[in-house]
């Protein structure tokens, strides 16, 4: 069989797109904003009936609704996507054809009909069991079936990106290592191989219990191998999203990494210490042991969270030394007044770094503390976590990425270029709202998946305080606000890939390469005696106080002090509970 | 373009840091130490711990355990034609509370001041034991009775909400818990 060695260069960027890969990447990424374009049309019912004013869907809707809003977003939107970053990090960014082009086109149409599978079982009525589908609350066959043709369909597609990565060694597409953002995706691949394992050990035998071959599943073997699933798979999103910062960083600004040994030793730490979160979900729960709980909760020894706090410091700093080496090197910030705030590569970018550290990730910690916990375990405080890190975090990042891959890939322009501008802030500060004003509930007590926090017509009712309410009038606000930004991103997406103007390109051919090997790039700027001086860092005359980002490491300095406090205020909180042993 | 493309030196491992990463490594790493030792700490001298009690158990026998003490401790029913019994147990003691779709059972009356093993478990599925406004927040598994020894401080009707998605009913899955002088 004769292996596709045809590939083209966008005359943008230099990038070097291989045939078959260009087409799994393209179907991809379309794949995943239809289930965004999904879960968004979900969200509305979800916002409109925990507003408490309006109170939309009746129950069993509502948990419907929740249910799949769940699962497409937070399962079938980021993994579609990052199995297109997955083959764009392996494929194109090593400029080496993709293995397999076959076997990848299976595991697409096992995903999307495991994903179909999935969302059938749901539209059923008889499978609201939220994402988590704890048993014994017993879903249809189909809910667990989807999932596994799913996963099995994922798992073959990061062999796929493996094999890419073989490929390329093998037949010397690049010279030395390979680039830092691939090496993010492969933290964000190995992750994954986990996670679909941990999946497999769970959601098989539930399945053969659904179907009536097991009789007993226990709750607690189920809660703490499920959450090996269910929390990993987010950690393959922090893997992914955090190599989409640094790509975005390197297409907008030309950034380098701070320094390649920091950021890969953060990322082998996401390796190592990433899975031990099934945890977080456990903290509260009997038969496990506080030893166990404080070891995994804390990652080791938030040995992740580390990584996260450098990530967090050194993609920023890569961007303010890109700038200062551009000249925008007076005072502290000037870097970062001057960076290109229109575009919304670049801003939708930048919020997501911002709402993921301050909102995502102190209130992660929060509650996988393990006597935090107690005062956070099941209420909207968890959403609002989730929807800071999962939402502002990874999808923020994605859709940034969208922008610059809309031309380049899909070699369209961009249609609603004004509404582009605008969408990152306005899906940002929505989502922002949202993440705080669930949290602001949370601590008021207010519980996750509820259909009626007024608990109308039951004999001992609980009235939550008028603050609980007016929080979650605000959450509502917020979003519709989200809502609005979401749709403003599908309309422009959608209509750019479509009905976008059709980007010409004299001269255009595919090239076919010898032996695998991808056409010599185009010649692109040479890196700046600047840029080669700074290769060690120091002694370059940018900066202040002896750093070549002093106003990156200030702003990491408000970071840790918010921190600080906000950790100590909770234990202040935790302390004036009612004492338990 | 550089983290997209492979990194210019060949031995980058021996790239010098600079100083504003190797400062906020040191830094984010000691405030990570800070961070795990507190729980640690709070287990030694703080006084909200979960403990690692906890029984396997069926569901008949949990269900005589609960039957029993309500029998010895009743007091009087509340709820109307529902008849839920509220139960005074004595100070130090045991206490059982069940949790079934879509109730709490019994509804316990306590003291203030006293210390309580209280008992959680569920019958059927998975529940959560939200005790309102305190905001302690417990999972309550079927099969495992957890045992939690907790020290009411202030009298009043408190409220427990269940914050484990447990179906259609999952609403109305709400009752009372007392403390008394």
């Amino acid at each position: 069989m004769a292996v596709n060695r045809m590939f083209r260069t966008c005359p943008t960027t230099g990038l070097v797109f291989h045939e078959p890969a260009e087409r799994l990447i393209k179907a991809n990424a379309v794949t995943a904003v239809v289930f965004l374009l999904i879960g968004g049309i979900l969200a509305i019912g979800v916002v409109l009936t925990r507003w408490p004013a309006v109170h939309w869907l009746p129950a069993d809707r509502f948990y419907q609704v929740l249910t799949a809003h769940g699962l497409d977003m937070l399962i079938f939107w980021v993994i579609f996507f990052e199995i297109a970053v997955l083959y764009f990090c392996s494929s194109t960014l090593l400029r080496s054809r993709i293995a397999t082009p076959r076997i990848a086109w299976a595991a697409f149409g096992l995903m999307l009909f495991g994903a179909l599978m999935n969302n059938y079982s749901v539209t059923r009525g008889d499978s609201s069991v939220m994402m988590t589908s704890y048993v014994p609350m017993g879903a249809h066959w189909t809910f667990y079936l989807g999932l596994i043709l799913f996963a099995v369909g994922a798992l073959i597609a990061c062999f796929v990106f493996f094999g890419t990565l073989m490929v390329a060694k093998s037949e010397r597409t690049y010279v030395g290592s390979v680039p830092l953002v691939t090496f993010g995706a492969i933290t964000a691949a190995i992750i994954a191989v986990f996670t679909i394992a941990s999946g497999a050990i769970i959601l098989i035998p539930t399945f053969l219990w659904s179907v009536g071959l097991i009789s007993h599943i226990d709750t607690l073997m189920y809660r703490t191998v499920w959450w090996a699933f269910g929390h990993s798979s987010q950690q393959i999103n922090v893997a992914a999203h955090i190599s989409v910062w640094y790509a975005i960083a390197a297409i907008v600004f030309g950034a380098k990494p701070m320094s390649e040994r920091v950021s890969r030793t953060a990322f082998l730490l996401y390796i190592l210490f990433l899975q031990l979160a099934s945890a977080h979900h456990l903290l509260a729960d009997p038969g496990l042991t506080s030893n166990w709980k404080i070891f995994n909760t804390s990652y080791a020894m938030y040995l992740a969270v580390l990584a996260s706090m450098v990530h967090g410091l050194t993609v920023p700093g890569a961007i303010e030394v890109a700038q200062r080496e551009k000249g925008y090197n007076h005072g502290m910030f000037e870097w970062l007044r001057r960076a290109p705030w229109g575009n919304p590569v670049f801003s939708g970018m930048f919020i997501s770094l911002v709402g993921f550290g301050f909102l995502g990730g102190i209130s992660g910690v929060m509650m996988g503390t393990e006597q935090l916990n107690l005062i956070i375990h099941n209420t909207l405080y968890v959403p609002g976590h989730f929807h800071a890190t999962v939402v502002i975090g990874t999808t923020l990042a994605f859709m940034a990425l969208t922008y610059f891959l809309i031309p380049v890939l899909f070699r369209r322009e961009i249609m609603f270029p004004t509404m582009a501008k605008w969408q990152p802030y306005v899906f940002g500060l929505g989502m922002a709202g949202v993440a705080l004003f669930l949290m602001a509930a949370g601590t008021l007590g207010v519980p996750r998946r509820e259909w009626d926090m007024t608990f109308a017509g039951n004999a001992f009712p609980y009235e939550f305080p008028g603050a609980a309410f007016l929080m979650m009038g605000l959450a509502g606000i917020s979003g519709l606000i989200a809502i609005v930004g979401g749709g403003m991103y599908l309309l422009n997406t959608v209509g750019s890939v479509f009905l976008g103007r059709k980007i010409a390109t004299p001269g255009f051919a595919h090239v076919r390469a010898a032996a695998g090997v991808a056409p010599a790039p185009r010649p692109t700027a040479q890196p700046s005696s600047v840029s080669a001086a700074i290769t060690g860092h120091g002694s370059t005359g940018i900066g202040a106080w002896g750093m070549v980002a002093p106003g990156t490491f200030s702003l990491a300095l408000v970071f840790l002090v918010s921190f600080v406090l906000y950790y100590f205020i909770n234990w202040k909180y935790l302390a004036t509970v009612w004492p338990l042993k | 373009m550089s983290a997209i493309l492979p990194p210019p030196e060949r031995v980058w491992w021996k790239q010098p840091l600079d100083r504003a990463e190797l400062l906020w490594i040191v830094i984010a790493l000691i405030w990570c130490l800070v961070m795990f030792f507190m729980m640690p700490y709070w287990h030694l001298y703080g006084k909200q711990n979960l403990a690692n009690e906890a029984y396997r158990m069926s569901a008949e026998q949990y269900s005589k355990l609960t039957a029993d003490m309500v029998d010895k401790y009743k007091v009087r029913e509340e709820g109307g034609d529902l008849k839920v019994p509220v139960v005074h147990p004595p100070a130090g003691g045991d206490a059982y509370l069940i949790a079934r779709l879509w109730s709490w059972y019994p509804i316990l009356e306590l003291e203030a001041g006293k210390s309580y093993r209280i008992h959680l478990m569920s019958m059927d599925y998975l529940h959560g034991f939200s005790l309102q406004p305190e905001n302690i927040n417990i999972e309550v598994h079927p099969g495992y009775d957890h045992v939690i020894t907790v020290t009411p401080t202030h009298p009043g009707a408190y409220s427990i909400v269940c914050n484990e998605y447990c179906g259609i009913g999952h609403s109305t899955m709400t009752s009372k818990l007392y403390v008394v002088k």
